[in-house]
Order: C-alpha cells, then structure tokens, then sequence
C-alpha cells in the first residue's frame, strides 16, 4: 500500500514499514504515567480522564464509520444511550452483576444497529445524516417520555452499582480509570487490526468511490452496514462503561441521549482529522478535558457558562477544521488524502 | 375527536403550525437547489428572527412593522454571512464536509444566543382580532397571520422564480448547475442571494411563530428538523412539494398528538423515516 512512496510522518504508524509498537508503547506509558502524576487530592483528574476514555472508544467506532468508510451518523448517542441504559435497568431492576451487564448491553446496541442501518444505510450523504439524526432524537424522546416506567424519564436513573471485580467494588477515581483506559487500548489495538486487514481497505475504497469499490468485487451495502453495527457496538460498550464506571453512578437523557452529545462525538472524530486513529484518542481526550479548562477559567467569562462557550467551540472546531482540511486538500493530520472522485465538477 | 367542531379546530391549528413548517421547507428548497448544501442551520434563522423581533418589541420597544422590517434584515445580514465566511472558503468540499461546516455554524448561532440571553420570550401577538371563529373552531387572531404570511411569501416566492431574470437564473441552477455556469450565470452569487432569501424566509417564520408559541435559544433545531422532514415529505428540491410536505406534516402531527400526546416530536420523524424508505422522492414525486 505505502511501498515506493517518499516517506512519510504516516509511515510510522503503518504495518510492516516501521517502528510499528512505538506510538503504542508511548501511549501505554501516558496511560500509566497519568495515575502517578494526578495522585492524592488530584484523583478527581483521573475520573475526567476515565470520561475521556469512554468517549474514546465512541470516537474510536465513529472514526471508522466516518474517517474510513466515508458515511455520516449523527444520532451515535443513541447507541452509547442503549447501551447505558440496558445496562443501568439489568444492574438495579433486576440486579445482575454490573460485569454480566456488558454483553447484553453491546448487544441491544448491535441489534438496533442492525435495524436501523438495513434501511438508513441505504440513504446517502443528507439523508443518511438527518436519518440518523431523526433516529437520535426519537431515541432521546422515548428516553425522556419513559413508557415502560423503566429508565426513570426525565429524573433520570440514580444508583447503579459499580464493577465487581474479583469480588471487590471499583469504586474509586483510579480503579474506574484503569478499567477504563486497559479497555480503551485494547479496543483501540483491536480495531487497529481491523482496519488493516482487507475489510479497513474496502471500506477505504468506499469512501474513494462506490462505484470502483462495487466494480472491485467490493460487497458496499455490506461493509457499510458492518462498520455502522460495529461502531454501534462501540458505543453500545462505551455506554455500558458510562453506566458503571463512571463516579456520577446516574444516567439522565440530557447526558447520554442528547443530540449535543452525538455532534460532540462527531468534533471529536473532526478534530483528530478524520480516519485518523491517533487523531481520534487524541480529539476524545483533548474535547473531554476542554470544559475543564474552560471551567478553570471561568472567573475571566464574567458570568457566560462555561457549557456555552463549549458549544460555540464545537462549533467553531467544525468549520475551521472543515475548511483548513478542504483548503489544503489536508487534514491537520498526515492521513489518506480527500476523497475527490465523487466531487460535483463545478465545485473543484 | 367527535364534534365537527373539534375536527374543525384540529384541522386550523394543524394548517397553522403546518404553514411555519412549510415556510421553513422553502428555505431548505432554495438553498438546496440553488448550491446542493443541506443547510442544517435553516432552523437557527428561524430562532433569530423570533430573537432580534424580541429585541425589537422589549428592549427598543419598535412598533410592530418596524421590528419585523429590522429582524428580517438582520437574519439576511447573518444568512449572507454564513454564506461568505463558511460556505465560500470550502469551495469543492464533499458533502459531508458541507454537512459538517453547516452543523458548526448551527451550534454557533446557538451558542452566540445563548451568551446573550438563555431565557425564552414571547410578545403580543399581531394586531387584529384576538379569536376568530370558523366552523365552529376558534382561532387566534396570530393564526391568521401566519397563514398569510405564508401565503403572501409563496406568493412572491413564484413570481420570483418565474418573472425575474435572478430568479430565472436561480432556477437554471437548480435545474443544472453545470449548464447555469456554462451559459453564463453567475452560480456562485447564485448561492450567495440563495442564503440571503433563505434565511428572510425562515425570519418571518420566526418572526410569526413566536407569539403563539415562545422563542428561545435552543428552539432553532427543533424548527429546522421538522422542516426538513416536511421538504422531505414532499420530495427535496421540490417547492410545491416544499409546501404541501409542510401542510401534511401539520396536521399529522397535530391530529397524532390527539392519540399519543408525549411523542410530537417523534411522529414527525418516524413519518420522516418511513417516506426516506419508502418512498425517498416524496409524496408529489418531484423531489430528486
């Protein structure tokens, strides 16, 4: 794929044509170093950053669908919601262990996956994004209305048990985080395979051209409806992460079904440039850490909440990275150049 | 639902509520079949022009007509903005690039509202009667506005497109915009006015729904998607189409919210969901 070509920063992340564990072994390190340096009265860090990681494996997922096959889904926190919300309902109404929640929770995810992706991935680029998008707020609806008296509607679901795990509750700041991120790079490693195997470079050839990828002997409704399911499978794990590993120990719609949420996750995929896995860790951590900081300096906002200023950044992040990235026929990150075959010829 | 009354007084406030979603589906049309873009931030005009017309009536206490003149020309300002500060510079995007910039330019809209004020606002409703009443259904006297409004925009929304040479040239690019450039029109200030027409009609839209409902920062997106839905309903690109979809999408909601009243919101997009699948070109057939 990358033989023969001048040598790139991208190189180095690619199999076979470099020190390919390093960028791993740097990341395991941060991982590990972060505990050590936020320790002590600073631990409330660390549960930012195990918010972080959960967000990163949506992001992960979304990355895949958006960066590598090219498709759009604005309604992810529906499936993050389904799997928060089967979990939560499994763990405190009918009080199986947490762990045992995780497979039914990915798997109603998976399943409404299946569902609405047969039809909606059959719509392109404005109807695929107001479809799922129109999926996402009916989500939301159902969540807040709360016809089966089960998700608790709009007061939320307080008290869900945390991990057990060997008999002991992960409680604490730094157990959650630990979970959190072992997962995270094991999710991350797994679907690095993944996207280098054949299927990443079908759904690649997608994004470059249906038409080619078809002609190839590329199955396209096929892939596009794995990666749709298996990037809800990743949200349905996120969520259920969410549910349980995170201190608030309480779903609410507003947090995990909001359509504020599901565009937060597509800044996130933007900002790491999309189909860029690196970028994607990179952009979940850097957005989750954000209103911290905004946060940090809300003394200088004279009296603006600090979640507004956070809006109009996500909103600002889209249109500036969006622009740059068509400008410079680059996005901020080294990765596969735009798709161009598909373009109006007028608009070039 | 058993008086004809009833049915009558269903059958207006659908046709009312259906006429703002009908205007809002215009907005969607023009922009979408003069530059090809989904703008999905139709809805944030619609919230600005309830907005600045609040502006108007409480703070600089404008009478009626002057307000209305000044939000409409306000939205058009921030309509041609957007169209030269985010549209214009990713000139030969993809379109999920284009939907990417437009969901940024939503939530800033938001967000710049927001900084100002976070609370919802009403004013009086127009001057005239304060109920009619029609077949036995009664009516505020706002309804009649709105249905007129609505009336009067599509009106001059036609003669437009059919007695004016821009707006000739507006429908020559929707047509083909290859074709429009080839013969010499101007396809990019084609998109600019696209913007500025757009977002004028999504202000009246505003401008007329606020008093009987109320108007608030977060309000937009609601407005636009069900918009959308109602372009959608009627075959996208299609204005006709625009309107009926609009009309339709009313009064289902309003009559499906007589049988399960906690899911407005969700009638309107599983309606929205089944015609994409169903029938994706719309319920005229014109839409493409």
């Amino acid at each position: 794929m990358v033989q023969g070509s001048p040598f790139t920063v991208q190189k180095l992340f690619m199999p076979g044509t470099g020190p390919r564990w390093l960028p791993y072994g740097v990341l395991i390190l941060i991982v590990a170093a972060a505990p050590l340096v936020f320790s002590g009265r600073m631990s409330y860090y660390l549960s930012i950053l195990s918010l972080a990681g959960i967000y990163a494996v949506v992001v992960i997922g979304l990355n895949m669908l958006m960066g590598y096959a090219g498709q759009i889904s604005l309604g992810h926190a529906a499936f993050f919601a389904i799997g928060a919300y089967t979990s939560g309902i499994l763990s405190t109404r009918y009080g199986l262990s947490p762990i045992l929640c995780a497979l039914p929770a990915v798997a109603a995810a998976g399943s409404v996956a299946v569902l609405i992706g047969i039809p909606t991935l059959k719509l392109k680029e404005h109807y695929l994004a107001m479809a799922t998008l129109g999926f996402g707020i009916i989500m939301y609806t159902i969540l807040r209305a709360d016809p089966g008296s089960m998700t608790g509607g709009i007061q939320g679901m307080p008290n869900i048990p945390p991990l057990q795990i060997l008999g002991h509750a992960a409680d604490s700041d730094r157990a959650q985080y630990t979970i959190v991120w072992s997962t995270v790079i094991l999710v991350f490693l797994f679907s690095t395979n993944i996207l280098e195997s054949r299927f990443g470079r079908a759904l690649m050839a997608i994004h470059k051209s249906e038409v080619c990828a078809a002609v190839l002997g590329i199955n396209v409704f096929g892939h596009k409806l794995q990666v749709f399911v298996l990037s809800a499978l990743y949200a349905g794990f996120a969520g259920f992460l969410y549910a349980h590993c995170s201190p608030l120990k309480y779903l609410n719609p507003d947090d995990v079904a909001h359509v504020i949420l599901s565009i937060k996750f597509v800044t996130m995929v933007v900002i790491g440039g999309m189909g860029n896995r690196w970028g994607a860790l990179c952009g979940a951590v850097g957005l989750t850490v954000l209103p911290e900081v905004l946060r940090l300096m809300s003394s200088l906002l004279h009296g603006i909440s600090s979640t507004d200023i956070e809006m109009a950044c996500y909103g600002l992040i889209l249109i500036m990275v969006m622009i740059l990235s068509t400008r410079t026929r680059k996005r901020l990150l080294p990765i596969p150049a735009e798709n161009t075959l598909t373009q109006h010829p007028i608009r070039q | 639902m058993t008086s004809p009354d009833q049915l009558a007084q269903y059958l207006f406030s659908g046709i009312t509520i259906g006429s703002i979603y009908a205007l809002i589906a215009l907005g969607f049309t023009i922009i979408y079949n003069t530059t090809g873009i989904i703008n999905f931030a139709q809805g944030e005009f619609v919230m600005l022009g309830g907005m600045c017309m609040v502006g108007c009536t409480h703070i600089l206490r404008l009478p009626v007509p002057a307000g209305v003149l000044i939000s409409v020309a306000c939205v058009v300002v921030v309509g041609l903005l957007i169209e030269r500060l985010s549209i214009r510079p990713a000139h030969g995007a993809s379109v999920v690039t284009l939907i990417i910039i437009t969901i940024g330019v939503s939530i800033t809209l938001k967000a710049l509202t927001a900084f100002i004020t976070k609370d919802s606002f009403t004013y009086p409703p127009f001057p005239g009667p304060e109920h009619v009443r029609i077949f036995g259904a009664s009516m505020p006297g706002q309804s009649l506005w709105i249905i007129g409004a609505a009336c009067c925009i599509m009106v001059l929304l036609s003669l437009f497109f059919h007695f004016t040479i821009r707006g000739k040239a507006m429908r020559a690019c929707a047509i083909n915009r290859e074709a429009a450039y080839i013969v010499g029109i101007d396809v990019e200030t084609m998109s600019f006015l696209s913007f500025g027409l757009s977002a004028l009609i999504g202000a009246v839209a505003g401008i007329m729904v606020t008093p009987t409902t109320q108007m608030a920062w977060y309000r937009g997106m609601d407005l636009g998607l069900k918009g959308f839905c109602a372009a959608i309903l009627g075959g996208l690109g299609s204005s006709p189409g625009a309107v009926a979809g609009g009309l339709l999408l009313g009064l289902l909601e309003t009559f499906g919210s007589f049988f399960v009243s906690g899911y407005k919101d969700a009638i309107a997009f599983a309606l929205f969901l089944l015609v994409l699948f169903i029938r994706p070109r719309g319920i005229t057939g014109r839409g493409r």
